[in-house]
């Protein structure tokens, strides 16, 4: 007697449930990341930069900080190659992060990006950056990983000091089951 | 087990008494019985404070407020009294009221707040850096600019934390070395974490913040009075979560400036000490302290280890097998599993005392020595 | 059609009757809670005194990871959809819920997945240890082995709660007795179909998040890994935006059956029904936007602390209007104190309590000293167990005369109530001075100065505890020897069409509907 409505109602419920769950597999993440990307929430920073404007404001000074992290079981000597530089909003820097893989295989290594005080992320660009690839260093190889980049002209006043974060991952695993696949 | 017993039945059964002992120890130590969170020794922790104390008195005022309207309902108007019930449902203009008031409450509590939650970020222009990397389950402090970096552990004894020795007066607030900052700095911290995430909390700072692997986090303090203060990890992380203390030495500026190149000197003084050739029983009791430090939180003091979760080194493949095998994992650690890479956390000699002592205690009788110089030259992959 | 229930096991096994189901599932949830319960005894136990004594630190962290999943989702969940069944077809003048079979399948699950979870103790790795919240990466890269049967678990029961809310949402909507308009709905059925609504929208979002944990652990992917592009802090936002509607699932069918009790016992109507209609949707629509409080300490851009800070804090504006309304239905009042009104008064008086600590929690600034210590695990007991446990429990001796024909021993409920009340407040209420001194949540061992509280606090745990025993064998008593009770109503305020039926409420009620004027 009651059943039609019922049923309706049980279709529309349940693919509201479906909706949802799809939400949080395939819409959550991305807007998450898309997201940071914008604010800066978490210290992310975007990809590769294109130079748009070559103005260098020489009234400013800021201090930019690099610090080097492994994370779990990364067995890798990583450091920056100086710990800090002042540059002027605008002109481009050149610097370096030392890599070792002093173990007796070959690995494959991915840096994450962090950039600390969050509200300096989106003003601190990168025009090339060894976190863009994935490393690879054979056994007892080192290299220096560059990095070259640039602090945007509107960077709030209040800023002084950025500090840029690698922390260097061991995804050698990963990138050989990624490859089992594609064979 | 009895002294237990005995006391839950005292207590169980003679509230009365338990109250009078409570009385008494309250005279005699405040700090047992703290109620309030501490005020603190940095202008943040007291803001914080201040703000706490605003919103608790807001909160008694309207909560006697109602309780005072529901007890009088609650004995005037009573059924055993002969009260009859009023058939009123609504009013709407009460309904208003008490809905725009607590909003305009709100909005007094929240200026405050705001202004108190501007001061906690403030991190620009700080005097020191200092990035703290949580590890399952200690602490490691890296001084940046200053080639200064070490592991702060428990120091509590495994007897204290099984009973078989009674606790001393900073039980499980106690490490192997306590940070060291000066005091009125703007110091800044850089807080990232290893492998899950752990949190750094240190309440006379009024400080939290959580570690994040793969993400730096920065918080700071401006501390005033010199002292030594004690915080702990406040994020679950592990089964050495309660065990993964912090301790904080401020010291005077001057004092400061001492320590860190004292400091400096002894990281000078490791690396050369690696160069030296040590005995087995020298090694043996520096590797049985160094392993209780770093090593038995999993392995466990007996080198059993905790079945299908942690490995035991016991008669294991690793212990006994090549020594290359052995220093590749301690040195390198694991991927994919809790073992970390300790080749960057400890000192060559306290490598190459681990190793030699997982080799040789327990029954693993390999009679393998393993000297400072092989770690060293084992890293730089020779 | 029958018109008894059938006998023996089959009645149980096969029962589409939503007042067999909701039998069905108020046992399984006291079991639960006596489960639950056994583990948080555990857990005060070895709390007793510094040092270690009873359990080993990961069994510890295993204790307080059960006692979270299984009292929210076995013991308090499971309690209201009992509730929920027994009572929302009496009340609306319905025959039976709306979709019968799926009623029987959704019960039916439930213990399967309880004891997928519950296994999970006895197998090598031990039972989950990352708490119930279960963030990455402890609950992925570093998770025991058993992590998979849990996420299964939680599949299951995610998938018998989504069934039981779309059973409530299709019978308050399309088997209402004619006349029965919305808002003449009595409250338990307003908060239980909001509640429902919240659970189809969040319920799927954890399945989401432990679906990602599956494929992240299992299958190579980096949802929540940074090596991979991931981010360990996406599961917390994914967690929360499920995990703060949640506890207002735990709450709101709470408030709607203190809204039954309050008015009955003081003869008078409930103040302000549509503003508690009102209060309850905003509620729900507000649990949405403030999931990230609970994460103020994983580094929030200042802007967006501010933001979730003043959002929370607005919480407090319809749920004091519903403190306040309960507290205007007393007041000229003719009130009279059955052991029901004695849970109900307590529930307010605590339940606002928790509801004060919960704005301070709001506050970001001081939220740097609570978040993670005691003076959380202290509020959110004062939340859950004075709300959802007292309001349960007054549920159970209000409605039992009705479900059973019997009468409850009054002095022995009036002694369960003084002993879980007083046994509640010397375990919880010392808890937030310990999390103010500086002791955080979930710590297996804890330094020497908070070991008097510590003490103070087991000791009233252990009194709580055995006030359940007391509770579990009034309950029994009652449908086996206590007064039998006819009368359809068998409390004089009370209202609703539930007491317009014979008691005990026969097998099959309302097969002709009412006529609601």
């Amino acid at each position: 007697m009651q059943n039609k409505p019922n049923r309706w109602l049980l279709i529309k419920l349940l693919s509201g449930v479906v909706c949802m769950f799809l939400f949080a597999l395939f819409v959550m993440p991305p807007l998450y990341n898309m997201f940071c990307e914008i604010t800066g929430i978490g210290g992310k920073t975007g990809g590769p930069y294109q130079v748009t404007d070559a103005g260098v404001d020489t009234s400013r000074t800021v201090k930019v900080q690099f610090v080097a992290t492994n994370n779990a079981a990364m067995p890798w000597e990583f450091s920056p190659k100086v710990y800090q530089v002042e540059v002027h909003p605008g002109q481009p820097t050149a610097v370096a992060f030392f890599a070792k893989n002093s173990t007796h295989r070959d690995m494959v290594a991915q840096a994450i990006p962090n950039v600390t005080p969050f509200n300096a992320a989106e003003y601190l660009h990168k025009t090339e950056c060894f976190c863009f690839n994935q490393q690879p260093l054979k056994a007892g190889e080192e290299a220096d990983l560059p990095l070259v980049f640039i602090v945007d002209k509107d960077l709030p006043k209040a800023v002084t000091t950025i500090t840029l974060a690698y922390t260097l991952f061991d995804i050698t695993d990963r990138v050989a089951d990624s490859l089992v696949q594609v064979n | 087990m009895s002294r237990r017993a005995r006391m839950l039945f005292a207590l169980v059964l003679a509230p009365v008494m338990s109250v009078a002992l409570m009385g008494k120890a309250f005279a005699e130590d405040a700090q047992r019985w703290a109620v309030n969170m501490p005020k603190g020794v940095t202008p943040v922790s007291n803001a914080i404070y201040d703000i706490h104390m605003i919103i608790f008195w807001i909160c008694v005022v309207i909560g006697i407020g109602v309780f005072a309207v529901m007890f009088y309902s609650m004995f005037a108007h009573r059924k055993s009294k002969g009260a009859v019930a009023a058939n009123f449902h609504e009013n709407t203009t009460a309904e208003i009221v008490w809905t725009v008031i607590p909003a305009l409450l709100l909005i007094v509590m929240a200026i405050p707040a705001t202004s108190a939650l501007l001061d906690v970020y403030d991190t620009s222009e700080a005097e020191m850096d200092i990035k703290i990397t949580g590890y399952q389950w200690k602490w490691q402090y890296e001084y940046l600019g200053e080639d200064v970096a070490y592991m702060s552990e428990l120091a509590t004894p495994e007897e204290e934390i099984y009973n078989t020795a009674p606790k001393s007066q900073y039980y499980l607030q106690e490490v192997s070395q306590a940070l060291v900052i000066p005091a009125k700095t703007k110091v800044r911290f850089l807080i990232t974490a290893k492998d899950v995430i752990h949190s750094w909390w240190v309440p006379d700072l009024g400080v939290k913040k959580d570690a994040i692997p793969g993400l730096v986090n920065e918080t700071w303090a401006f501390v005033e009075e010199p002292g030594i203060y004690r915080g702990e990890c406040a994020e679950l992380c592990g089964k050495g979560h309660a065990f993964m203390p912090i301790v904080i030495n401020v010291l005077e500026k001057e004092e400061y400036k001492a320590w860190i190149d004292k400091k400096k000197a002894e990281v000078a003084a490791v690396r050369e000490l690696a160069k030296k050739t040590f005995t087995l029983d020298e090694l043996m009791a520096q590797g049985e302290a160094a392993y209780n430090r770093s090593c038995a939180a999993c392995h466990m003091g007996n080198g059993e280890g905790i079945p299908g979760v942690f490995p035991g080194l016991k008669g294991s493949a690793i212990a006994t097998g090549p020594v290359a095998g052995h220093l590749d994992i301690v040195v390198h650690g694991k991927a994919g599993t809790a073992m970390q890479a300790f080749g960057g956390q400890l000192s060559e000699v306290d490598l190459a005392a681990i190793i030699t002592y997982e080799r040789n205690a327990w029954g693993n009788a390999t009679g393998d020595v393993v000297q400072p110089i092989d770690v060293l030259k084992f890293k730089q992959g020779q | 059609m029958a018109h008894g229930p059938a006998k023996g096991i089959g009645r149980w096994l096969f029962t589409t009757n939503h007042k067999d189901i909701g039998t069905l599932y108020l046992w399984f949830s006291f079991a639960m809670f006596l489960l639950g319960g056994f583990f948080a005894m555990v857990i005060r136990a070895e709390l007793f005194e510094p040092g270690m004594q009873i359990v080993k630190p990961e069994f510890f962290n295993q204790m307080t990871t059960m006692h979270g999943l299984v009292m929210v989702f076995g013991a308090i969940m499971p309690a209201f959809v009992g509730l929920a069944n027994w009572m929302i077809p009496m009340m609306i003048g319905a025959p039976d819920m709306a979709l019968p079979r799926m009623n029987n399948l959704s019960f039916w699950i439930l213990p399967f997945a309880f004891a997928l979870l519950a296994s999970t103790l006895f197998m090598e790795g031990g039972a989950p240890n990352f708490g119930w919240t279960f963030y990455a990466p402890l609950s992925t890269t570093y998770a025991p082995s058993t992590v998979n049967y849990f996420i299964f678990g939680v599949h299951i029961m995610g998938a018998s709660s989504i069934m039981g809310s779309i059973n409530i949402i299709a019978t308050v909507l399309n088997m209402r007795a004619p006349g029965m308009t919305l808002m003449k709905m009595p409250m338990f059925v307003w908060t239980w179909l909001i509640t429902a609504f919240l659970l189809i929208a969040v319920m799927p979002v954890l399945a989401g998040a432990v679906t990602m944990m599956l494929m992240d652990i299992n299958f190579g992917t980096s949802f929540f890994n940074a090596a991979g592009g991931g981010d360990p802090v996406l599961f917390q936002h994914v967690f929360w935006f499920f995990g703060h509607p949640e506890v207002y699932i735990i709450i709101l069918p709470a408030f709607g059956v203190i809204s039954h009790i309050i008015p009955t016992f003081s003869r008078k109507p409930l103040f302000g029904y549509s503003s508690m209609v009102y209060a309850t949707a905003s509620i729900a629509f507000l649990s949405f936007i403030v999931w990230a409080h609970h994460m103020f300490m994983v580094g929030m851009p200042v802007g967006g602390e501010l933001y979730f800070m003043y959002a929370t804090m607005l919480i407090a504006v319809p749920t004091a209007a519903k403190v306040f309304n309960w507290v205007s239905t007393m007041f000229r009042g003719s009130i009279s104190f059955e052991t029901p009104m004695l849970f109900a008064i307590a529930f307010v008086i605590l339940f606002t309590i928790g509801g004060f600590t919960g704005l301070m929690l709001a506050i970001a600034p001081s939220d740097v000293q609570y978040h993670d210590s005691y003076f959380v695990v202290a509020h959110f007991h004062y939340v859950m167990v004075a709300g959802a446990v007292f309001s349960g429990t007054a549920a159970t001796y209000y409605w039992l005369p009705k479900w059973c024909g019997r009468m409850y021993s009054e002095t022995r409920g009036k002694v369960q109530f003084w002993i879980s009340f007083i046994g509640f407040n010397i375990t919880f209420f010392p808890q937030h001075f310990i999390g103010l001194a500086g002791m955080p949540r979930r710590y297996a061992d804890y330094a020497l100065q908070f070991s008097d509280w510590n003490m103070i606090s087991s000791i009233g745990a252990f009194i709580y505890g055995a006030s359940q025993l007391l509770f579990l064998f009034n309950v029994i008593r009652t449908i086996k020897a206590g007064t039998p009770v006819s009368e359809p109503k068998t409390w004089e305020g009370a209202e609703g069409l539930e007491w317009t039926v014979a008691t005990p409420a026969p097998y099959h009620t309302f097969s002709t509907p009412p006529e609601v004027k």
